[in-house]
């Protein structure tokens, strides 16, 4: 090679070495150096070391050690030049600019490629490297925030994947070590929020990226993994606080709007925002699994534009049986299944309500039969992307278990024996308070309902109104009279009871009668991704005192509603959301109709609040000391 | 190639009381986890097998986990390459320093500079890096090439071979194939010779190489350079 000026070596100007010379110098020094003379290895090392605010000849006399190192490889021990490989692996390629950067990785890969010894600790050293230097976290967590920090994260990134492609093309069963490294150095739910996401924005990549077949389903599964130990952290006591009173958890989020719609309530305003922001603002581990969630999302939809999202989607659902369904009231992380599934209605969709059809029909744990339903039933009838075709054919399913169940059975009602037909009666009535006006005004699925054999399930002796949640059976009575679907008879429930005595015998410990785990998300971030494909409580028009016109009406939703063309109802048929929709009057605010909340509560608050009373739209524990 | 044998293995593969109802499956999978590790009972690499189970009866193991004990014979393809053996396997990186190559799709090897014979001239040729021979000029080693090597020494938790291209019977596959006659004279004297002088003239170039006037090899220069290291930093 010609002869290269004195880029070199900073303080030896005087002096030219060539390319193959310093190559020769640096062999040199390594051998030395295992025979006991290092003097020139010990300046290598020291060169190694360099790394606050590096001078161009600095940077140079680095970048070209690092060459020479990378064609010395073969002399390189690991025992003797342990000084040298620690020095070498405990760079951190967020501190040096891409000259460095790139002689840094070339020197990784061929080290990789020349003895199995080093496959590990190269790989080590790059996934260590995904998240910036914890030695200087401080800055550099000020940096991202920064444009030319989001730049740098992205140089860095690029260069680390790149090279472990490159590894992999050259050793070929690296990829099996890179995802148990990667696994076992994913940073515990306590690490600070933005290093936590990058990492898990690196495991993203990798699972997009080149060798997305070897390691992608991994970590998906690891990511899943880490937002139920994210979720599981967050106490209920965070979210509901004793002091707070009842009235105020019967209504669902979407009601309390930012600007317009206030709720009075002993004096304060609460409007949407402080309301997340007194229960889950400033709580660390909430804002974590939000960002992480945000990431999953758009990671998800970027899967979907590239035509990956069904293999993905299969992931997700083995994980999600795994760890999200078998997981104790599981908060949030399942919504990362309810955006698959509004990403691909049709395919992650239906797989995904089938699959949790299965569970309930034939899996042999109870608890995961009644968690399977009750996911079912909240999906159903909170996915605006669902057909009423579907809904109606998958109900029917859960009907024709149910009747097959009880046909069998002479008892009388007892809550512990059929907790899991009383699961899936609960969830029938769930769904159909949701759904059953869309279902009913096309004339096929109406005739499907009523041949459902739903009445004799309700009637039969064991009695499913009396040990259902009070608050679903009344509102399906109210609604089945209104339309005059169904007879439902009378039971001796006291009226507007949350639950009883019943509900929470066939619950359980684990009050899995008060599961409703699609209701609205109360991640601020992650909730603007599941909105525009949310059912809320206040979009279903309830059909009885239809002309009252009470006022209240919330402004948000008529706009989203006119925004979206009004695809609630997909069938196009809902007379009141059609033509005259703008027409504030006329829509009611089913705040009013809905009869969850216990009168006594609503003179409590002075009859101000005109019982603003809800399906039990929010999982909430009861105050019994059993449950939790 | 060398390297590869089958072997009749004779194996019980214990089984979680709940894959009782699975056998085949569970016993499939116990195996698939053999793949691609070395494994010292069988010395090698398990590459394929072939289960054959002859009874309906397992043994239950007596504890706390009735584990089912099934018995089976299997055939076993396996991969165990030993020292001067000589195999083949794809280029898939050429440096100046090292051959990198790929043996059946899973197994790293690398050949390094001291292991490849003088014959071979590292060149770069229309951007692209290939070791010709000075030989023959058909005789070349670039990605993609199917290079026969010895084999020097084997990690086995890695499975990374290091080989050499030392030998006369090693280089690209296909060349050497092609051209029997040419590198297996029994007229191998001119071989010999020639490839001594090129030897003598390489120590040379080494001692001259050591004996000009290095300044870094000098003391006082060193002394100098950390002198004005210490100044710089300070």
């Amino acid at each position: 090679m010609a002869p290269k000026q004195a880029h070199v070596l900073p303080d030896m100007e005087e002096l030219s070495f060539t390319d193959s010379e310093l190559d020769y110098h640096v062999r040199n020094a390594l051998k030395a150096a295992v025979q006991g003379d290092c003097d020139f290895y010990n300046q290598l090392v020291a060169v190694m070391h360099h790394k606050d605010q590096l001078v161009p000849e600095e940077v140079a006399l680095l970048v070209t050690c690092l060459k020479a190192l990378t064609g010395a490889v073969s002399c390189i021990h690991i025992v003797h030049h342990q000084s040298l490989l620690a020095a070498i692996f405990g760079m951190s390629l967020w501190n040096y600019g891409t000259d460095v950067m790139d002689a840094l990785v070339e020197l990784l890969i061929s080290l990789a490629a020349s003895s199995g010894d080093y496959v590990d600790l190269c790989l080590e050293m790059i996934v260590s490297n995904f998240i910036p230097p914890p030695s200087s976290s401080s800055y550099f967590i000020e940096l991202l925030k920064q444009p030319r920090g989001l730049a740098k994260k992205g140089q860095v990134l690029d260069c680390l994947h790149s090279t472990l492609k490159d590894i992999a093309n050259l050793v070929p069963l690296s990829p099996l070590r890179l995802e148990k490294i990667v696994r076992d150095r994913m940073p515990n739910i306590y690490t600070k929020e933005p290093f936590i996401v990058i990492y898990v924005e690196n495991m993203l990549k990798l699972e997009s990226g080149a060798m997305h077949e070897l390691v992608g389903s991994t970590m998906l599964v690891a990511i899943m993994d880490r937002l139920i130990d994210l979720d599981v952290e967050i106490a209920w006591d965070d979210i509901l606080q004793d002091d707070f009173c009842k009235g105020i958890f019967d209504m669902e989020l979407e009601d309390l709007e930012k600007t317009d719609y206030h709720v009075q309530q002993d004096g304060d305003e609460l409007t949407r925002e402080s309301f997340i922001q007194r229960f889950l603002g400033g709580n660390l581990i909430a804002e974590k699994l939000d960002s992480l969630m945000v990431l999953t999302f758009e990671h998800l939809t970027s899967c979907s534009e590239s035509g990956r999202l069904i293999q993905v989607f299969e992931t997700l659902i083995h994980s999600f049986q795994k760890t999200v369904l078998t997981a104790y009231k599981s908060k949030f992380t399942q919504f990362v299944m309810f955006y698959a599934c509004s990403l691909d209605p049709e395919n992650c969709g239906k797989i995904f309500a089938s699959t949790l059809l299965e569970i309930f029909v034939s899996s042999i744990y109870p608890e995961w039969r009644m968690s399977a339903v009750a996911y079912l039933a909240s999906y159903l009838a909170r996915a605006k992307f669902v057909s009423a075709s579907f809904v109606a054919a998958t109900l029917e399913s859960i009907v024709n278990w149910c009747y097959d169940y009880c046909k069998d059975q002479d008892g009388d009602l007892n809550p512990r024996a059929h907790k899991v037909f009383y699961a899936g009666c609960q969830a029938i009535m769930y769904v159909l308070c949701f759904r059953m006006r869309s279902m009913l005004s096309i004339p096929r699925l109406k005739s499907q309902l009523l041949l459902m054999r739903v009445e004799n399930i309700l009637g039969h002796p064991l009695n499913p109104l009396q040990v259902c949640l009070p608050s679903i059976v009344e509102e399906f009575r109210r609604l089945a009279k209104a339309n005059n679907v169904f007879t439902v008879p009378e039971t001796f429930v006291d009226y507007g009871l949350l639950e009883s005595e019943c509900s929470r015998a066939f619950g359980g410990v684990e009050r899995l009668d008060m599961f409703f785990p699609f209701d609205p998300c109360l991640l601020r971030k992650s909730d603007r991704y599941i909105r525009p494909n949310f059912v809320y409580w206040s979009m279903v028009r309830s059909t009885y005192d239809e002309d009252d016109e009470e006022e209240g009406t919330s402004d948000e939703d008529i706009a989203d509603a006119s925004e979206n063309g009004m695809n609630i109802v997909d069938d196009g048929s809902a007379r009141n959301f059609g033509e005259g929709f703008l027409d504030l009057d006329e829509f009611d605010t089913s705040l009013d109709k809905m009869s969850i909340t216990p009168r006594d509560s609503s003179s409590k608050y002075g009859g101000g609040i005109r019982g603003f009373m809800q399906m039990p739209s929010r999982i909430r524990p009861s105050t019994n000391p059993e449950s939790l | 190639m060398e390297g590869l044998k089958e072997s009749e293995a004779n194996l019980v593969v214990y089984l979680h009381p709940s894959m009782a109802k699975c056998v085949n499956d569970a016993i499939l999978r116990e195996l698939s986890s053999l793949l691609f590790t070395y494994s010292e009972t069988f010395d090698g690499v398990v590459l394929a097998y072939d289960p054959n189970v002859r009874s309906n009866l397992a043994k239950i193991l007596p504890g706390i986990h009735p584990y089912l004990g099934v018995r089976l014979k299997a055939k076993l393809l396996l991969f165990s390459p030993k020292p001067n053996m000589l195999l083949e396997g794809e280029v898939v990186k050429i440096s100046r320093q090292s051959i990198h190559a790929v043996i059946l799709g899973f197994s790293s090897a690398v050949i390094a500079d001291e292991d490849i014979r003088d014959e071979f001239k590292y060149k770069v040729k229309h951007g692209k890096e290939v070791f010709v021979s000075r030989h023959h000029k058909k005789h070349k080693i670039k990605a993609g090439t199917i290079i026969r090597f010895l084999v020097k020494s084997f990690d086995e938790e890695i499975l990374h071979i290091s080989g050499s291209l030392v030998a006369v019977h090693t280089g690209c596959a296909r060349w050497l194939d092609a051209n029997l006659e040419e590198w297996s004279q029994a007229d191998s004297t001119t071989r010999k010779r020639k490839d001594r002088d090129e030897k003598e003239q390489k120590t040379a170039d080494d001692k001259m190489m050591a004996n000009r006037e290095m300044p870094s090899l000098k003391k006082d220069d060193r002394i100098k350079k950390l002198k004005k290291k210490r100044k710089e930093h300070t």
